[in-house]
């Protein structure tokens, strides 16, 4: 079954066609299997299509002034708002995370000790209490957007191909149907979440009528990766082998880095992906649908089947969105709390802990605001040097002249 | 272009300091001016356990006020420690508060408790380990509001089935263990108790061991007598015996003795509550906790009335807390949502008002109180994160890093 119903012609067309003068369809230009720029217009790492160069003859400059004012005087209000509500409190948190406040009195006064970078450096270089609980919940937080992002986009991507079909039937209703995990509240699926997942819940009952004993989900701190090399009889956790025990990074050792997310974690993965893949399926849907369908017919008029559709000129189209969608689901990723908040608290073992509860409980358990406000600010970092990253990695790349920076 | 940019934004930025600086959101730190007018009006924020406990106390408020000629408004909290957190901050904390004893020391420390210890003449008469708890920088600061201790609670039908009599009732470690092992079997466990310090520290106490000094001004978890403590706790686990509440599906030790998965459990008097509300039916006896090598031993809870150091009404909320705790009141509280009295005098009368709490109320002879030292939540709950996976760790290890982040925070709050 063609994608469109629209290649009806093209495919009778002979192979040959594509040597021969090219149907040239509309703006798409160019070979299919380097199509980029049409669908792409806002790439990451691209400056856009190039085609606005910078005129030569500028306007007067009196004139451009006048004209800034006027522009400042326009964007005044959101610019007040977006700094009084925004800007401001960040500049506020990142003066109380050079503090010693314990929130019981005016942080910008002097009256709350001023210590420089000593909330930093009692999370990243000294050995305690404090540091190994930051590493641990970077290390659970790392396992956790490691599985939830790639499923979630994954997923999102499959689910939108599929609802996308125009011979699909009750499309509206599937649409729908994946749709609405992402309308509830995450408090509520959260909770009911926390039932099915009970040691004798619904979950395990199901598992037990094909014979299978479901582990007391919430319960059970240990590492999926080292339980299940445990199972294969590769490494025995309860003595894990010299070289991983012995060696430590930030306080855990290497062996509690690489045992792998708890089996309380990988439910509120499972959880996350469940909930977010219908939004990002509408992301991707969107995209998709915007695909120009010349791009297509001309894909088909080279002959391509349905997989290399998919490869070389569905995906390609796709990438400023799927950019977006590996973006915002990192960031999300990262800021995980409501869930945590509610289904675990860091239990069992502190293997749901993630930064950004554990800054809360910092603040508001140990009323250390300070040091709750550091680990905001290093998160934020994190985010910051990982969405770089992304960008770098999606960015356009092809030899195309002038293209490469 | 840029540097008009960067005037602009630094216009703004400073547009935006100025407008903050002059408000007057952080207000000023001078000495709070007091009201001395005859009618004041206190504040009273409250975290209850439920419907029962904020009715009683706004009724306590409402006879205080024909008293007193003061008004009093009673709030409960939604989340307390972030609501306090965030009045503390903002200069506005209601007069008077509970205080748990976990954040006690927290707010001891910032200054914003308003040590009134010694405005209260009869002080001595309230339960010793909890004034010793209450107490910061040599001063008693606040008054315990009540207290809650633990013991032993038996499922009687389960015992009975069992083959056990009243006789049998442990009073040694020994004889602990043993009744256990007969009664776990067939879908029962003999003892099941929640995975934290909060009830497993009755074991340590009993050794002879506990977590800092009398004083709470040294670590000694880092001990022979607290490992044997621990050490007793595991070989039950290991033996199937005792379970911790989560693996038998429960979220605590009365769930798990009403729904009949535990013969015993390890709890405070809040347990009369919950059964009577959730598991009417279940026949249950509560004794003392037994013996361990150091003799008797068990833990107690509370909370204390706070006054705000910043309060306008400094002495009416003295005088609010004074007839708050005062022992008639506090044997109205016991029966409004039963907590036991703080006050050894009342204490006697709950006694005899309430015959099969006795082993609760015996068990304030003997009991310790919570530890409070500023900063120790995360140390303490690191504490209990260790705890649960104490099946398959070492005791001494466990303490031993008890030890090392309990000194680590001391350290760092000197």
């Amino acid at each position: 079954m063609p994608f469109r119903t629209t290649h009806r012609t093209a495919r009778h067309l002979p192979r040959g066609a594509s040597s021969g003068p090219r149907p040239a369809p509309g703006a798409a230009g160019g070979d299919p299997r380097t199509a980029g720029s049409p669908g792409a217009p806002d790439a990451p790492g691209g400056s856009g299509p190039k085609a606005a160069p910078r005129t030569p003859n500028t306007p007067p400059a009196g004139r451009r002034r006048g004209e800034g004012a006027w522009g400042w005087l326009f964007v005044s209000p959101m610019v007040l708002i977006l700094g009084l509500f925004l800007v401001l409190p960040i500049l506020m948190a990142l003066w109380v995370s050079l503090l010693d406040w314990d929130g019981q009195s005016n942080p910008f006064t002097g009256q709350a000790k001023f210590v420089g970078l000593d909330n930093y450096r009692t999370l990243l270089t000294e050995d305690g209490l404090d540091r190994t609980l930051f590493a641990t919940s970077l290390r659970n937080n790392v396992y956790y957007v490691a599985l939830t992002v790639p499923l979630q986009t994954g997923l999102a991507l499959v689910l939108a191909l599929i609802v996308n079909q125009r011979l699909l039937r009750a499309r509206g209703a599937l649409r729908t149907t994946f749709f609405f995990p992402s309308v509830t509240s995450s408090i509520a699926v959260s909770t009911v979440f926390l039932f099915l997942f009970q040691g004798s819940g619904a979950v395990n009952t199901l598992l037990s009528w094909i014979g299978v004993k479901g582990p007391n989900w919430f319960a059970d701190s240990r590492g999926v990766l080292s339980t299940l090399l445990g199972g294969l009889g590769i490494v025995d956790p309860d003595h894990p082998p010299g070289v991983l025990a012995d060696h430590s990074f930030m306080g855990l050792s290497w062996y509690e880095w690489l045992s792998g997310p708890s089996v309380a974690m990988c439910t509120i993965i499972l959880l996350a992906v469940w909930t977010t893949s219908g939004t990002f399926m509408l992301i991707f849907l969107a995209a998709l649908q915007d695909i120009p369908r010349e791009l297509e017919e001309a894909a088909a008029i080279e002959g391509v089947n349905r997989r290399q559709m998919l490869r070389h000129i569905t995906l390609p189209a796709l990438r400023p969105v799927l950019f977006l969608v590996l973006t915002l689901g990192t960031i999300a990723t990262w800021q995980v709390f409501d869930q945590v908040y509610v289904m675990g608290q860091g239990a069992p073992g502190n293997t749901t802990l993630t930064p950004a509860f554990l800054s809360y409980s910092t603040a508001f358990d140990d009323a250390d605001f300070g040091q709750g406000a550091a680990i905001a600010f290093i998160l934020l970092v994190l985010i910051l040097l990982i969405t770089a990253l992304q960008r770098w990695a999606l960015r356009e790349r092809g030899p195309r002249p002038g293209r490469n920076r | 272009m840029a540097p008009r940019t960067a005037t602009a934004a630094l216009v703004t930025c400073a547009a935006l300091l100025a407008a903050t600086g002059c408000s007057s959101s952080f207000g000023g730190d001078k000495e709070t001016q007091q009201d001395t007018g005859a009618k004041q009006h206190l504040k009273v924020l409250i975290a209850t356990s439920g419907d029962a406990e904020t009715k009683a106390v706004k009724e306590a408020a409402a006879a205080y006020e024909k008293r007193s000629g003061n008004k009093v408004t009673v709030e409960a909290a939604k989340d307390m420690n972030q609501q306090l957190a965030q009045s503390f901050a903002g200069h506005r904390p209601p007069d008077v508060f509970y205080v748990n004893s976990d954040q006690f020391a927290n707010y001891a420390k910032g200054g914003s408790l308003y040590p009134y210890g010694d405005k209260v003449k009869d002080a001595d008469d309230f339960a010793e380990p909890l004034r010793t708890a209450f107490t910061y920088d040599g001063k008693l600061v606040c008054l315990p509001k009540d207290t809650s201790t633990l013991a032993l609670a038996i499922n009687t039908d389960l015992w009975k089935k069992a083959g056990l009599t009243e006789k049998d009732y442990p009073t040694s470690w020994d004889e602990l263990r043993k009744v256990a092992g007969k009664l776990t079997g067939d879908g029962v466990t003999g003892l099941v108790t929640s995975d934290e310090y909060q009830r497993l520290g009755v074991f340590m106490k009993q050794a002879g061991g506990w977590i800092t000094d009398a004083k709470q001004t040294k670590m000694t978890a880092d001990s022979a007598k607290n490992a044997e403590g621990l050490g007793f706790v595991r070989s039950l686990l290991r033996s199937g015996s005792l379970k911790y509440a989560k693996q038998v599906d429960t979220s605590w030790g009365g769930e798990a003795l009403g729904k009949g998965k535990a013969a015993m459990t390890i709890e405070g008097n809040w347990l009369t509550g919950g059964m009577k509300l959730d598991y009417p039916d279940v026949p249950y006896k509560v004794v003392p906790l037994p013996a361990g090598p150091a003799g008797k031993a068990t833990l107690a809870f509370s909370n204390c009335w706070g006054v705000a150091a910043e309060s306008a009404h400094r002495s009416a909320a003295v005088d609010l807390v004074k007839y708050l705790s005062s022992g008639e009141r506090q044997l109205k509280f016991a029966e409004g949502f039963g907590v036991m009295p703080s006050r050894t005098s009342a204490l006697a009368e709950y006694a005899k008002q309430e015959p099969d709490a006795k082993a609760w109320v015996d068990a304030n002879a003997y009991a310790q109180g919570p530890v409070t030292v500023a900063g120790f939540d995360k140390v303490l709950s690191q504490f209990n994160t260790e705890l649960q996976s104490l099946r398959t760790t070492d005791p001494k290890k466990i303490l031993a890093d008890l030890q090392r982040n309990g000194e680590q925070t001391m350290a760092k709050g000197d």
